[in-house]
């Protein structure tokens, strides 16, 4: 295996040998490296296919930008999978087991890569215009096509067993970055006395300072003032540093997001140790030291393996003792990537030449390249690079004076060294909506104004050279100590040796080849090329938005990074306006593509979200119950015997409930108690009933409304005294009841004296059901004669049960005689148990929420929510008689006198009975005309509730039908998968209609 | 995430404890039988939806319980001033001519 390490380079642990696999192969690499500078130095710089072309590529980059070398890397058992890993940032750890994407048979073997050839048919677009006909191919040919050829990597099919972290975090000042810029602001602020917070994605701190060995800061060596000012910081107190850790989002408030990696580069993950976590940092003062990002230059063959940015080969060998070639061309826009040429000069490395586009190359650099014997071609341009595996050479034109190429000629390299220029990170700064202002000069946009308490620092606007960058962190971070009230620190940094540069901003490099053939790429992930974003100008496209969604420039992974900024230029040239006129797309959080566990952190599986159980819900367990949620209720579905289906089991409960006794848990059951002077009054006012003459002790049948004359909730609302209601909701609707009461009460009418309480889970409620449900029950009662005549249907009363002191109501959801017993919560599942060991007397059935939908449908109660959705009046659903006639005013009475409201054709609530009493209608089926067998046919209404009914012995529907009170006795059809069904319209009390059952 | 200043609670605490609770200085009409259609659909229906700072109401919901009244920004979705329930908006909250309450 080749070996292109260099001795005495690199901040690797030469000591540790790693072994790793890519792709099955066995390689090796040292302590500190990434997969990709570890298979650099084994000389491999192909690692993964593009996109669309399946070309072939490698590494352009060093750092958390990387567009090309993704891979799937993985954790060792199942679930730990992670496709789409930038290889430039995945730590090599011994067993790693990495995996190249996108290719079949073999990264070098790929069939797909005939789309490469047949290029011409997918340029920009070619999905909007290649597939429009026919029709029909779009289902069954194009579309499942589409799906299977796109997307790189292979998600995990398994679930994450990893855990993930999560904390907050508050501080004087959040400084993102560790380069010259935020260590300068770290420094300063750190000695100050303040509390800081130092952030970085590297492994260790000092960011471009550790790739520039020759530069001196106050005469030391970068990296030893850069360890100095490590140990520094690590020994203060007030100072917190994380590295490995990505400030992946600002916002409001100064709130930065971070996602720090804690066990991917470990061989052995300590047991329980989280694999990521997730800091929510609220700062006072923000500083933003993301340095800059290079710019790749736009030729054909840009993309081809071996061709990468100058500043990440320099990275490469700096940080990792990694040669990326032996013979290297240089291709150029500015004066930092001379430095890299001599950086790897002075590592052995043969620059085959530097080319720059520019005319007036600095002399001092051109001096230096003398010294070092390297061949300079200025005002040269580079047409295309050959090879295809990896690249092989380099064709080379000087410009003549119209700027076009003339005498080609070919330098052979291994690889290429490219620079455009530098673009500053201001992706965070982006997402505070801190405006961009465009420097003409220098060609970039540079922060504008702020909208948060933040400050950027160095190459992030537009500063180069060491000596700016870290005194601008001296400066940002003394702006934020002044806001802050801590005083200055003057002290400056001094730097020697520096390596300051400017350079110009190109556009596609001009070409002397067929310019429809070219292939300059401007994202390399999406294999988007500045041919495609001129054909989007061409088609009609003028703003970026516009571009970028037809080309899909700079909407791969890596979010724009390499993409975006040549994109806009070629866009602007193309349209002829300056680049600002032509906009830049918003960037967005996260910063770099992040886990889904580091944002879920604890909340997954049975923290994913909460569940409430009632006191009885361990009965329940413990009885065999099918359970179902209801909002973020666990409810006990239905109890199954052995062999029982659901069918069988529900059938049996609703029966012995109805021959003998149930017993039901209706805890859930939403309960606010209404107290003060003012109650009746604002039950008034609130609910479509009347409530001033309901005397205390009974109960009465509450409907709730919206102000838009909508049903929002219904419940038995009781009068416990003249100034006390115990007012009951849907199990979903309590906390939406409480709010809208609390709203008019707060806002509309403050002058009643009113309170209201949620008791929900102060009381278990247990509803007994059937006919010797007085009978189970009378033994227990003390303080109240509960026969027919002194406690009829619709009382309430306080007394003891079984000891317990109790509110008692008599009330049904079931059309047979009915209990409901609140007592308090601890008490519930003793009452219950003692009611049940009563019961058995009786033959108890306990049944479910399941039992109690068909208890009900059977005697037409509605459920809201099932057999209402928000746009369903009181007459609607046949509850005219639930409104208080004499009222002048409630809320949503007004609405109810809309025109809308009292049109004949809405759809009412009717009862369905379908022609064949076996069938059993789909919840939500539609309902048509019957014998309506146009396509398509007229959707008149749908099916609400349907279940089989074992007390008719047959099937049950309630339906939403339009103009369904006039159509009593008329059939409908409704359609369903395999037939459609006839079903008559009828009321919608279908058992014991006369109502005796409850009064027994 | 923002930070809202509580006018019951003198506070300024995490978003997550509020809830936004619609368009502040709409009150209920004293007698909503009295409005023709045109006028009740607008008291239901319509709104102000203003770019820019906007009263509003939020609640305090996990913490004291309060309503308040708040104008903020829908630009830059920064609160400009929170109110007690009650209150007028202070003046020079909102832009000129465009008080709503």
């Amino acid at each position: 295996m080749a070996d292109y390490r260099v001795a005495g380079k690199g901040r690797i642990n030469r000591r540790k040998t790693i072994r790793f696999t890519f792709d099955g192969r066995s390689f090796t690499g040292f302590e500190g490296d990434t997969v990709a500078s570890a298979l650099l130095a084994n000389g491999v710089h192909l690692m993964g296919r593009s996109f669309k072309y399946h070309r072939p590529r490698g590494p352009v980059t060093a750092g958390s930008e990387e567009p090309n070398a993704l891979i799937g890397t993985s954790r060792g058992t199942k679930g730990r999978f992670e496709p789409n890993t930038r290889a430039t940032v995945q730590e090599i750890h011994d067993g790693l087991e990495a995996t190249s994407q996108n290719k079949w048979p073999s990264l070098k073997v790929d069939v797909g890569e005939v789309n490469d050839k047949l290029h011409k048919l997918f340029a920009a677009g070619f999905y909007y215009k290649t597939f429009m006909w026919p029709k029909s191919f779009w289902d069954r040919v194009y579309e499942p096509f589409i799906r299977s050829a796109a997307g790189l990597g292979v998600s995990p099919t398994e679930i994450d067993p990893d855990t993930y972290a999560s904390r907050y975090l508050h501080c004087d000042l959040l400084i993102v970055g560790a380069g010259s810029a935020g260590l300068g602001a770290a420094l300063t602020a750190a000695r100050s006395g303040a509390h800081v917070v130092l952030v970085d994605e590297n492994v260790e701190l000092g960011g471009s300072l550790l790739c520039e060995d020759g530069i001196e800061i106050d005469g030391r060596a970068a990296s030893d003032w850069v360890e100095a000012a490590r140990d520094e910081l690590a020994e203060m107190d007030n100072v917190r540093t994380l590295t490995r850790t990505t400030a992946i989002g600002y916002y409001h408030e100064n709130m930065v997001a971070l996602a720090q990696k804690l066990t991917d580069h470990l061989a052995q993950v300590p047991e329980h140790a989280p694999r990521e976590r997730m800091w929510r940092v609220r700062a006072k003062q923000v500083v933003l030291a993301q340095g800059a990002l290079e710019r790749p230059l736009m030729f054909d063959g840009n993309d081809r393996p071996g061709v990468m940015l100058a500043g990440s080969a320099q990275t490469y060998l700096h940080k990792y003792g990694v040669l990326v070639g032996r013979n290297v061309a240089i291709a150029t826009s500015h004066d930092s990537a001379w430095y890299a040429a001599f950086d790897l000069a002075d590592a052995g490395a043969k620059i085959a030449a530097i080319i720059d586009v520019r005319a007036d190359a600095d002399a001092a650099l051109r001096a230096e390249a003398d010294r070092r014997g390297i061949r300079v071609h200025v005002n040269h341009t580079v047409t295309h690079a050959r090879g295809r595996l990896r690249v092989k050479g380099l064709r080379v034109a000087r410009q003549n004076g119209a700027g076009r190429p003339t005498g080609a000629f070919v330098i052979g390299c291994d690889a290429v060294l490219m620079s455009g220029g530098w673009t500053p990170s201001l992706h965070l700064f982006s997402h505070t909506k801190g405006s961009l202002h465009w420097d003409e000069e220098t060609g970039v946009f540079l922060p504008g104004e702020k909208t948060e308490n933040c400050h950027i620092a160095g190459a992030g606007r537009g500063l180069w050279g060491h000596q700016n960058t870290v005194n601008d962190g001296v400066l940002a971070a003394n702006a934020a100590l002044a806001s802050l009230g801590h005083d200055a620190h003057e002290a400056r940094f001094a730097v020697s040796k520096d390596r300051p540069g400017s350079g110009i901003v190109v556009r596609e490099l001009p070409t002397d080849a067929n310019a429809a053939n070219a292939r300059a790429f401007t994202d390399f992930q999406n294999d988007v090329t500045a041919k495609d974003i001129r054909l989007a100008v061409k088609h009609g496209m003028r703003s970026i938005e516009h571009v970028k969604r037809f080309t899909t420039n700079g909407m791969a992974t890596d979010q724009g990074k390499m993409a975006n900024m040549n994109g806009l230029n070629v866009a602007a040239d193309q349209l002829g306006r300056p680049a600002p006129k032509v906009g830049l797309t918003t960037f967005r959080p996260p910063y770099t593509p992040t886990t889904f566990g580091t944002f879920a952190g604890y909340h997954k599986e049975e923290l994913f979200e909460l569940t409430r159980k009632t006191p009885i819900d361990g009965w329940a367990e413990e009885n065999g119950a099918a359970f179902e949620p209801v909002s973020l209720w666990r409810r006990a579905w239905y109890f199954p015997q052995a062999g029982e289906d659901m069918r069988t089991a529900v059938a049996r409960e609703c029966a012995a409930t109805r021959k003998s006794l149930g017993m039901f848990d209706a805890s859930t059951l939403g309960k606010i108690e209404v107290v003060g002077p003012d109650a009746a009054e604002f039950m008034n006012r609130m609910y479509t009933n009347p409530w001033t003459k309901l005397g205390v002790g009974r109960c009465r049948y509450g409907l709730l409304l919206g102000e838009d004359g909508f049903i929002r909730d219904d419940g038995v609302i009781g009068r416990m005294s003249q100034d006390r209601f115990h007012v009951t909701t849907t199990t979903g609707g309590a906390a939406r009841v409480l709010t809208m009461m609390e709203h008019y009460l707060q806002t509309e009418w403050p002058d009643l004296d009113v309170w209201l309480t949620s008791t929900t889970e102060q009381w278990s409620t247990i509803a007994l059901n059937g006919p010797n449900a007085r009978n189970v029950l009378e033994p227990f009662v003390e303080g109240l004669d509960i026969s027919g005549d002194a406690f009829a249907h619709m009382s309430v009363a306080e007394c003891t049960v079984a000891g317990f002191e109790a509110r008692l109501f008599r009330i049904s959801f079931t059309g047979e005689l009915g209990f409901e017993v609140n007592v308090p919560s601890a008490h519930g599942r003793a009452l219950w148990e003692k009611l049940h060991a009563e019961g058995r007397k009786y033959d108890v059935c306990v049944y479910g929420t399941e039992t109690m939908h068909v208890l009900r449908a059977e005697k037409g109660y509605i459920i809201v929510g099932q057999d209402t959705d928000g746009t369903v009046t009181p007459m609607d659903a046949g509850l005219s008689w639930a409104i208080g006639k004499k009222k002048l005013d409630f809320v949503g009475k007004r609405s109810l006198d809309r025109p809308d409201m009292l049109v004949p054709d809405r759809k009412q609530l009717v009862g369905l009975l379908t022609e064949d009493p076996e069938t059993v209608l789909e919840e939500g089926a539609q309902i048509v005309e019957h014998g309506d067998t146009g396509l398509p046919a007229r959707m008149i209404g749908h099916v609400t509730s349907s279940y089989w009914s074992a007390a008719l012995n047959r099937s049950i529907a309630m339906a939403m039908v339009e103009g369904g009170f006039d159509r009593h006795g008329k059939s409908v059809d409704i359609p369903m998968p395999g037939a459609t069904h006839g079903a008559k319209i009828t009321g919608t009390n279908f058992y014991d209609p006369e109502g005796s059952r409850i009064n027994m | 995430m923002l930070l809202i200043h509580c006018p019951y609670c003198d506070e300024k605490l995490p978003e997550v404890e509020f809830e936004y609770a619609g368009e502040a200085h709409l009150e209920r009409p004293e007698d909503p039988a009295a409005l023709s259609d045109g006028d009740w659909k607008d008291y239901l229906f319509t709104r102000r939806n203003v770019r820019g700072n906007h009263a509003e109401q939020w609640r305090h919901v996990h913490g004291c319980g309060r309503y308040f009244n708040a104008v903020r920004d829908t630009v830059t979705d920064k609160f400009v001033v929170t109110y007690e329930m009650g209150t007028p908006c202070p003046s020079g909250a909102l832009p000129e001519g465009k008080s709503n309450g």
